[in-house]
């Protein structure tokens, strides 16, 4: 009897662990979703070019390899998980210029359909609590795969490769969203902040794919 | 070759070193799915791909 009661507690204290560790992932995922999209606009305003956004990814990337895995424990992972993320928004800048000049309705149905594309799969994970860790292996090899195909894509510059890698990258990052939600909930991922670096690089990636297929397929008038 | 090609490359070339390990890591310790299992990500995916559609109509 007092074992029973033991491991009832135990399953409690997990489950609000795990409770704990959703409402601050998503906590802070809008909190730099919204950062992000601010800095995304002093870059607009800035006029950025893709030179200064390409440097802006590689310090990003930097930061999210050697700082944020050093920090990630502590409190001191939030401003370097805010740099990341700034960081990348504002990369966006020039993409988003882009687009902007071409047809500004690509950019704000490019911004609702990662929003109700984010929303559905994390409804989807945390409402059926489906284990989606069998997954692993395939996002993986698949993110290899597109990173592959991309840097054969700077040399051939073949515009149908890349509308496939952007579809294959909507797939991927979807995955990778039900992934993660998953992996959160069966209290695989207990550290909020490298869930929400992975779920914001999946959402970002996401509205980047989204940005180009609409804008490749979409009309121009 | 302009040195924004480049500057990309190098970004992909720094991302793949980045994923590698982790890749190494998930396939050899990822559990297999079912049938099942894989149904229950294909389905969102196909949702997913028809509301895409639906977007690319709507712009």
């Amino acid at each position: 009897m007092n074992d029973q009661n033991i491991s009832i507690s135990r399953s409690q204290e997990s489950v609000l662990a795990t409770n704990k560790v959703l409402k601050n992932t998503y906590m802070l995922l809008s909190m730099t979703l919204i950062f992000s999209g601010v800095m995304a606009f002093v870059g607009m305003s800035m006029n950025l070019g893709h030179g200064v956004s390409l440097v802006l990814s590689l310090v990003a990337l930097g930061l999210l390899w050697f700082a944020l895995p050093r920090t990630a424990n502590s409190s001191a992972g939030i401003p370097v998980l805010f740099a990341i993320t700034g960081l990348l928004g504002m990369g966006l800048a020039p993409v988003l210029n882009h687009y902007m000049a071409i047809n500004p309705s690509v950019v704000s149905t490019a911004l609702g359909g990662t929003g109700v594309i984010f929303l559905g799969l994390s409804g989807y994970a945390l409402t059926t609590r489906k284990d989606f860790s069998f997954m692993g292996g395939f996002l993986m090899v698949g993110l290899m795969v597109v990173l592959v195909a991309a840097l054969a894509n700077i040399f051939l510059q073949m515009p149908v490769m890349q509308l496939v890698i952007s579809a294959a990258i909507v797939v991927i990052m979807s995955g990778l969203i039900l992934y993660e939600t998953s992996s959160i909930i069966h209290g695989g991922e207990t550290n909020y902040i490298m869930a929400t670096a992975s779920l914001f690089l999946s959402v970002l990636n996401l509205f980047q794919a989204l940005l180009h297929l609409l804008g490749a397929f979409g009309s121009d008038d | 070759m302009d040195w924004m090609a480049i500057g990309s490359a190098v970004l992909i070339i720094a991302l793949m070193v980045f994923i590698f390990p982790r890749m190494k890591h998930a396939v050899q310790n990822s559990p297999k799915g079912s049938s099942s299992d894989w149904m229950g990500f294909i389905i969102p995916i196909l949702a997913i791909a028809g509301f895409i559609i639906l977007l690319i109509n709507m712009v």
